[in-house]
């Protein structure tokens, strides 16, 4: 395989390459979701009937998995504090646990979805359904993604390569939470 | 070919003015532009021996030429936004006092026009179904409700320089009033499917006296 | 003293390895811009010949209605349909987007910032990979049963969601999965380009020392992933209508309609400038070259461009002003839409201006970007009927906003894409084309252009609509005088299309016998004419890497004998 391009190693803004890439990435995702919450509200907003589905989501399930994806966050700042001091074990440590938190937050969902399809509450349902599943499922998309990029960071972190990576793979994961941040209240408490 | 389009409604010669405003002042700076243009190319094509100017943009007496231009452009959009919201605010936005009524419905792929009978009203039992065939008064102003039953299709009539979208699932309300009598197109300006170009519609306007000969004799019987 | 010197250039040389993979594995797995680049391109041109195929049936349908056409045969209602709703999609999203931006985008910007490569190649080669995939969907959707989809480019539902309407619903659900492909294709590459452009520049390469074109494509990725969201948003949404029952878009079950048409232009409008500006970006470097002139303001004009692109997410109901939206936020998008004729108008008034002063060589780039200039004029000033929303009512839907749209693209993406390949076509493959054939290929081509959409125009005010495959239906427009204006213009497509084979003829000879291209045939001042025609893999040797000393317009100093000065020169 060849090398990294002189271009790779230039920084002419002072910022890294690699920063720079993941934020303009997170700045597309942003209009993504943007787009889909601003067309739920729009939405929610003219029909408040939606409100009696919306009392059938399991809020309890939604809260804890609020509380793993920001425990999971933190356990990837703690991956890149170790990067940055140079300890790959620890920060691939760090990021394992990152994605035992996405495995956790997964798990839930299907959990949390089987009991919903079960009590008849499917994507066909009625349309705060649909965006329901829909903005969860894009959600979860994200996280899934996330994860196996995580996964292949870890692998490099524990032989000592691309540490850089980590603090990236970190911003995506702070993004992830701060989607979900968003979704929780607005498909699980709004009334 | 706009000067063989007949003006058939009240507000017609209002959106043509304003075509035609729109035509002499963006007409007026294209021409400036493009003249101005093809000058610069021929006065300085390339001649042997001579060499271009370094011109750095910051001269003064040269920039002028660009934002005096530029304040003027503004200026005629302010003539032409002025000109458009009159014209889009009468056609669109007031609905004056309807002397008659229409329901317009577009499906795929056709229009149904139903027409108040000698009552004057809608659904009722004299009222007149007409399938693509529109039949309305001159002089009188008509409020219609327009309607899809499927798709997304769209009410035009050209010499009334009218249009209007519906959408499945509203009934959205507009007014025309004719001024010509004839027999004209009505189109559907919106893609509907594989018979979007075979739903064509004609309106009739006439005079009250064949309006009330029309009605005599497409009144249903009980 | 030597050993050490080579020690170190071969320490450097094992470093910045320059060696891509051989053979055919090369064009297949090669990261090189340049490859990637070529892959776009011929990509593009291909989908170029199928849209151009796609314009040439239903324009002898609307000249000869009910005949049948040479190479397709009769042309029924439902085919009408696809084939208005792909011409549009294809050249779009496979010919302007994959040409403008990405080939070119891919080939110069490297090039002119100096640089080996882009920053990530190997996502440069995914979003060729995700592109190649989006085009063989698309074009696999024109096959399967029911046909390609027939709902127009954009797609509107409820008739886009359920197959019960559109009768292509296998064709409706390709094509949406194609364009979304293609906008993941385009975000992957847009990072890159962004990225590359901030970071990767040669030492010395400030701000506005970057050439125009590079600017351009760059404000276009930009304006691109920051507009494209919602609308990927709304297809997923439209995609689980069509295959889930979902009924976002359905009215029935509390959807609406015309959200669609507002995440779609959010979108679209934007997208116009998207490819927009890379040809402008194009047609501005090729003036600085041939007029001998350094840009009459570069900073006014990127400040315009950069105006031009905020508005334009502030534009987008303009194409809805009698959908059905409050008819009181038509005037809002109105005012907005008129303003946005400002910047443009001064863009394009600074561009002029550069001509003033100069020595201009009528060569066939020249030519191209001339040509685009006085286009794009027409495309522009025709804009303005349909920005004022009181005219808009008469024209919306009419061929006159077909005219209009076909005045501005087709300057955007044939005008600006020959002039690109003209002018860069020497550094790109190293031999010279034709100017003769060029210049008959040229001729050929804008004449004709004209005559196809001056009728359109005149048709337009008439009153005809778009998307109807036949008039005769229409007693108002059936009339022997209409139908003139149709053959005429087909007629017209018929002799452009004709010419186009001069510029594949001229293409191909000047690839095979071509003279051979010197490294800098043009005198222009910007990098990529500074290493080989064409460039090595790594663009220069590891060790002679450019550096930068002035901006790239720097022609016609009086202070110097020679009337342009490289931007790697030292001082």
């Amino acid at each position: 395989m060849s090398a990294k391009p002189i271009a790779t190693t230039r920084s002419a803004t002072g910022i890294p390459t690699g920063r720079l890439a993941v934020w303009w990435l997170l700045a597309s995702e942003v209009v993504i979701f943007g787009g889909l919450l601003g067309s739920y509200i729009m939405h929610r907003v003219g029909h408040p009937e939606w409100a009696e589905a919306a009392a059938h989501t399991q809020v309890w399930f939604g809260a804890f998995n609020t509380l793993v994806l920001l425990t999971s966050s933190f356990t990837a700042v703690l991956a890149h504090q170790a990067a940055e001091s140079g300890q790959g074990k620890k920060a691939a440590k760090f990021l394992v646990m990152t994605m035992g938190g996405a495995l956790t937050f997964l798990l839930v969902k299907s959990i949390e979805w089987t009991i919903e399809i079960s009590h008849g509450y499917t994507i066909t349902t009625n349309t705060f359904w649909s965006f329901y599943y829909t903005a969860a499922g894009l959600h979860g998309l994200h996280v899934i993604a996330g994860a196996i990029i995580m996964g292949f960071i870890a692998v490099d972190a524990w032989r000592g390569r691309e540490l850089q990576r980590v603090e990236l793979i970190g911003i995506y994961w702070h993004f992830v939470d701060l989607v979900w941040i968003f979704l929780f209240p607005l498909l699980y408490i709004a009334k | 070919m706009i000067e063989t389009l007949q003006q058939g409604s009240s507000y017609a010669a209002d959106i043509d003015g304003l075509i035609i405003l729109v035509a002499v002042l963006s007409g007026f700076w294209f021409f400036v532009a493009q003249g101005v243009f093809f000058w610069l190319i021929f006065r300085y094509r390339a001649k042997p021996g001579k060499k271009s100017k370094y011109v750095t943009g910051r001269e003064k007496h040269l920039t002028r030429w660009i934002s005096f231009p530029h304040g003027l452009v503004l200026v005629c959009d302010v003539f032409i936004i002025v000109a458009s919201v009159n014209v889009w605010y009468n056609v669109k936005q007031r609905l004056p006092e309807a002397d008659r009524v229409v329901r317009i419905t577009g499906q795929q792929w056709a229009w149904t026009f139903q027409h108040p009978g000698s009552d004057g009203e809608l659904d009722t039992e004299d009222d007149i179904y007409a399938v693509n065939e529109l039949h309305v008064e001159v002089d009188k102003t008509y409020h219609f409700h327009l309607e899809a039953r499927d798709v997304m299709h769209s009410f035009s009539v050209p010499v009334f320089r009218l249009k209007q979208d519906a959408i499945p699932g509203r009934s959205i309300m507009g007014w025309f009033r004719p001024t010509l009598i004839g027999e004209f197109d009505v189109q559907c300006a919106e893609i509907c499917g594989i018979g979007h170009g075979v739903m064509a519609a004609r309106i009739f306007i006439t005079d009250e006296a064949q309006r009330a000969a029309w009605v005599t004799q497409n009144t249903p019987n009980r | 003293m030597v050993e050490a010197t080579v020690e170190v250039r071969h320490a450097q040389h094992e470093v910045h390895e320059h060696h891509g993979p051989q053979g055919v594995l090369k064009y297949l797995w090669s990261t090189d811009h340049k490859v990637i680049s070529m892959q776009y391109l011929f990509t593009g041109m291909f989908m170029a010949v199928v849209g151009g195929f796609m314009a040439y049936v239903f324009r002898m349908q609307l000249a000869f209605p009910g005949s049948s056409v040479p190479g397709f045969g009769i042309v029924s209602p439902g085919e009408y349909n696809s084939l208005v709703t792909n011409h549009g999609s294809i050249m779009i999203f496979w010919v302007a987007m994959p040409v403008l931006i990405a080939a070119f985008g891919n080939f110069l910007i490297p090039l002119m910032i100096g640089a080996d490569d882009m920053v990530f190649p190997r996502i440069n080669r995914l979003s060729f990979q995700v592109f190649f995939i989006s085009a063989l969907v698309i074009l696999g959707s024109l096959f399967v049963e029911g046909g390609g989809f027939g709902g127009a480019w954009t797609a509107y539902p409820p008739l886009s969601a359920k197959g019960v309407y559109n009768q292509t619903p296998l064709g409706a659900t390709l094509w949406l999965i194609g364009v979304t492909l293609e906008f993941v294709a385009f975000l992957l590459g847009g990072i890159n380009f962004i990225t590359t452009l901030m970071n990767a520049r040669a030492p010395g390469m400030k701000a506005y020392d970057i050439p125009m074109v590079c600017w351009m494509i760059v404000i276009a990725s930009i304006l691109f992933m920051l507009s494209v969201g919602p609308l990927i948003a709304g297809a997923v949404m439209l995609l689980f209508d069509q295959t889930l029952g979902t009924g976002f878009y359905d009215p029935a079950t509390g959807g609406d309609p015309v959200l669609w048409q507002h995440l779609f232009w959010f979108f679209g409008h934007p997208e116009v400038y998207v490819v927009m500006l890379p040809a402008i970006g194009i047609t501005i470097d090729i003036v600085a070259t041939f007029a001998r002139k350094k840009l009459f303001g570069y900073k006014l004009m990127l400040y315009t461009t950069v105006a031009t692109g905020v508005l334009s997410f502030f534009v987008w109901a303009h194409h809805q002003f009698i959908s059905g939206i409050d008819p009181r936020m038509a005037n809002v998008f109105m005012v907005t839409t008129l303003l946005i004729s400002v910047p443009i108008a001064e863009l394009m008034f600074v561009i002029i201006a550069t001509l003033y002063g100069g020595s201009i060589r009528l060569a066939t780039p020249m030519l191209w970007a001339l040509a685009f200039i006085a286009e794009f004029l027409i495309g522009g000033v025709t804009g303005i009927f349909l920005g004022a929303s009181g005219a808009d009512i008469y024209f919306h839907d009419t061929y006159f906003v077909l005219a209009h749209f076909h005045y501005t693209f087709f300057p955007i993406a044939i005008i600006g894409t020959f002039a690109g390949l003209t002018y860069w076509f020497p550094k790109m493959f190293g031999k010279m084309m034709s100017d003769k054939l060029g210049k008959i290929h040229f001729w050929g081509t804008i004449i004709p252009f004209n005559f196809i959409f001056i009728p359109l125009f005149v048709l337009g005010m008439g009153g005809q609509h778009r998307r109807i495959y036949n008039f005769q239906h229409f007693p108002d427009l059936a009339g022997a005088d209409f139908q003139r204006l149709r053959i005429i213009a087909t007629v017209a497509l018929l002799v452009m299309l004709a010419f186009q084979l001069v510029f594949f003829y001229n293409f191909i000879r000047s690839l095979l016998r071509g003279e051979k291209a010197p490294k800098n045939p043009w005198n222009a001042n910007t990098l990529e004419w500074t290493t080989e025609s064409p460039p090595p893999h790594g663009n220069w040797p590891p060790d002679q890497m450019p550096k930068v000393y002035r901006g790239p317009y720097e022609y016609g100093r009086p202070d110097r004998e020679s009337d342009f000065w490289p931007q790697d020169e030292p001082a």
